[in-house]
């Protein structure tokens, strides 16, 4: 009897057991609670509320949103505006963070300290500080639109936001993309061949250069020309403020301005990181065999130093997705803005509304990570 | 060789300077723009900052100059550290600010006789006693939650959700690693649940359902939903970065620790966590900075911390065009505390290094 209970198979099941009776007891408790003051408050329940009007209004949407359009429509208008935040922060942050990081490795004093000031000032204050700051302390301290501060004549920044010209056709850039995708294929089979090439041959073939070249100048022009063949609608002052082109609402630029460059300090630590990783025997070793600075940069540091920075960039990314609901906080309408904020005063349904949202940013994680892995497995690098 | 083609031999500090910062004409070009920059953004912002600036006064009138008019903090002073706690009760606050200090002190003092014993005896007696002095009851005056704010509740929510979050995590960080799958099931879908939704749907999760799933007429005070909110989610975080301290250590302790006949718990609790702890400390400190930063959000469910309070101070018609002044005094204050923190995780860090002559 006493043998059975010492059993190691018998205890893991008792316990597991009873931790699962446990928490379903839990979770029983708390659902028979909320059901009991649901129905007391009176609360609707169910999804049906996603297909009544809404009656919102969404300043800045650029899926073509009105307000008698359903709450359906509006948690679309607030997924876009969360992932075009995001994206357009991601990209930038990435920029600025790589830029940063590899400063901060610089050989000369005077930039590696600016960079390690920029990191330290940036990470150790709260994002939401940023956030408000750039709103509040920047933005709103911008020209009226009659003062407004121009580009070329054609982008203007004043306190209403940032307006910038749109294409009135867009079919030369349709043209430009579908050249750029034929240049990128082209690339792709041409090291397809030099690669071959160079396990037969030993033949060496300027990749970079022509990639350079095929991937970046020519679709560079292409665009270049496409933005001169085609019209633009210019914005221009008239009365009190600029009509025409699309206007950025300043939410957006105070909350872009605040995610890029509070994500690129996490960045740049991240990129530091991965290229220190890279032993200094690697380079001499490099060095060693022959191969030029650059050569040694290409193929010896960022094959080793990649892996070590992709896993924690993807995080940085994930966290900027998050992040991106931060923008509740200046009202620019994202999910959290939008959904869990206006249509939940106006619908009451709490818990539907809060079960969506958290649905929502929890695929976007899981999309975000399951790619990064898939980008991970790929680069990952083989050793013996 | 001549002797006129001998390189010139600089002086040592004038050849360290020429190597960190005029190597090559293209780095002497940097250090020259880089120079320029620096010049034109900090005097304008010493001139604001400290030559110009007001400094003493009690109203806006006394802000003449076209520096920053620290008057205005003066006169917010005691807002932006007890938010609307009434003045005659802040000696509490204080008063339990002194104590917390006084026990790190004396508790960070390696001499302190029976060291564990009272770092076990101040975390159990502490943290009640600091919600009776800032809540009252008991012989002191109620002081509601709404009242509280400014740099107090910051750090009150900072610390009483770390509180929760550390034990929580080390338990999540065990359960993940768990030898019963549904215990490490359980803790897997926990902790990547928590991690994948921002703190903001958190802290609006448990303002808005925790009163919610509690049975009627048990009320959650509302700082309360926001210190659990905040709880799990680093809770979650704190898991990870114990979980790569548990995953540091070689295989071989916990075994010897079996072999020697000890259970489980004990096995955790006198050989495994402690090392696994030391290991983890700098991404736990990483974890509890950003808990500090995060705390802001609350803000969202108005509850008004430091910079809430920075953010309320705005709106006042008495004080207008401060925007620069508050924000710049909040952010010190976050800058400093977070940039302390991380130093100190990173002292602990290289002495521990070199206890262990790595």
């Amino acid at each position: 009897m006493i043998g059975f209970l010492r059993d190691r198979k018998v205890r893991d099941y008792f316990w597991q057991g009873l931790a699962t009776i446990g928490l379903l007891a839990v979770v029983w408790f708390f659902v028979q609670n909320a059901s009991e003051n649901m129905q007391k408050a009176g609360m609707a329940t169910g999804f049906q509320f996603l297909w009544r009007d809404s009656g919102i209004e969404v300043p800045f949407n650029l899926t073509g949103y009105k307000p008698s359009d359903t709450i359906l429509a509006l948690l679309w208008t607030g997924i876009v505006n969360t992932i075009l935040v995001s994206v357009v922060s991601i990209a930038v942050a990435t920029v600025i963070g790589f830029s940063v990081g590899l400063l901060r490795l610089s050989r000369n004093w005077l930039l590696s300290s600016l960079a390690g000031f920029y990191i330290e000032f940036v990470r150790n204050i709260p994002l939401l500080f940023f956030v408000l700051f750039w709103y509040f302390g920047v933005l709103a301290a911008l020209p009226t639109p009659r003062e407004s501060m121009g580009l070329f004549d054609v982008v203007f920044l004043n306190r209403r936001g940032l307006s910038i010209p749109t294409p009135n056709d867009l079919a030369g850039f349709r043209i430009a993309i579908v050249a750029t995708l034929v240049l990128i294929a082209v690339q792709f089979g041409l090291s397809r061949w030099a690669r071959a090439r160079q396990a037969r041959t030993g033949r060496d073939f300027p990749l970079w250069a022509v990639g350079f070249v095929l991937c970046g100048a020519l679709p560079l022009a292409a665009f270049v020309a496409a933005g001169f063949t085609t019209s633009w609608d210019v914005p221009t002052l008239r009365g009190f403020n600029y009509r025409g082109g699309f206007v950025l609402v300043p939410e957006f630029v105070a909350l872009f301005a605040a995610l890029s460059t509070y994500t690129a300090g996490f960045i740049a630590e991240v990129v530091r990181g991965g290229i220190q990783s890279v032993r200094q025997g690697q380079l001499d070793a490099g060095r060693a065999l022959g191969l030029s600075p650059g050569r040694v940069v290409r193929l010896v540091v960022i094959p080793q130093a990649m892996p070590v920075i992709i896993p924690p960039i993807t995080s940085q990314y994930l966290n900027l997705i998050k992040n991106s609901s931060f923008g509740a906080a200046i009202a620019y309408p994202d999910i959290v803005s939008v959904f869990m904020g206006s249509a939940l005063v106006a619908t009451g349904q709490a818990v539907e509304i809060i079960a969506i949202t958290l649905a929502i940013y929890l695929t976007l994680s899981l999309f975000v990570s399951l790619l990064m892995n898939w980008y991970n497995a790929r680069h990952k690098l083989v050793t013996r | 060789m001549k002797l006129n083609e001998l390189p010139r031999i600089l002086p040592p500090w004038a050849e360290t300077l020429r190597q960190r910062l005029f190597a090559t004409p293209l780095d002497a070009l940097a250090t020259l723009v880089c120079l320029y920059i620096i010049w034109r953004i900090s005097v304008p912002l010493i001139e604001w900052l400290l030559i110009d600036a007001t400094w003493d006064g009690t109203t806006r009138e006394d802000c003449r100059s076209s520096g920053a008019c620290w008057v205005f903090i003066r006169a917010r002073f005691g807002q932006f550290m007890y938010g609307q706690y009434p003045l005659a009760e802040r000696w509490r606050v204080d008063l339990l600010g002194l104590l917390i200090v006084g026990a790190a002190v004396a508790l960070s003092w390696r001499g302190l006789p029976r060291r564990k014993e009272a770092s076990i005896l101040a975390l159990i007696v502490l943290p009640p006693l600091g919600v009776w002095l800032l809540y009252g009851g008991w012989g002191l005056k109620l002081v509601e939650t709404r009242e509280w704010g400014g740099l107090m509740l910051t750090l009150f929510l900072a610390i009483y959700a770390g509180l929760i979050a550390v034990p929580l995590g080390i338990l999540l960080a065990l359960g993940r690693r768990s030898r019963l799958p549904l215990i490490r099931f359980a803790s897997v879908v926990f902790i990547e649940f928590w991690r994948g939704v921002p703190i903001i749907t958190v802290i609006f999760l448990a303002s808005l359902l925790l009163p919610l799933i509690m049975p009627t007429g048990f009320n959650v005070d509302r700082l309360a939903r926001a210190v659990i909110g905040l709880a799990f989610v680093i809770a979650a975080y704190m898991a990870e970065a114990v979980r790569g301290g548990l995953q540091a250590l070689p295989d071989g302790q916990a075994e010897a620790s079996q072999a020697l006949g000890l259970g489980y718990w004990r096995t955790m609790r006198l050989i495994v966590l402690p090392q696994a702890l030391r290991i983890s400390l700098p991404a736990m400190t990483n974890e509890f900075i950003a808990l500090f930063k995060n705390t802001t959000l609350v803000l969202i469910v108005s509850i008004f911390d430091l910079l809430g309070i920075a953010q309320a101070a705005l709106a006042d018609p008495a004080w207008v065009g401060m925007n620069m002044e508050a924000y710049v005094f909040a952010g010190a204050i976050y800058w400093f505390s977070c940039f302390g923190l991380s130093q100190w995780s990173r002292l602990k860090e290289k002495r521990l290094q070199t206890a262990y002559g790595r």
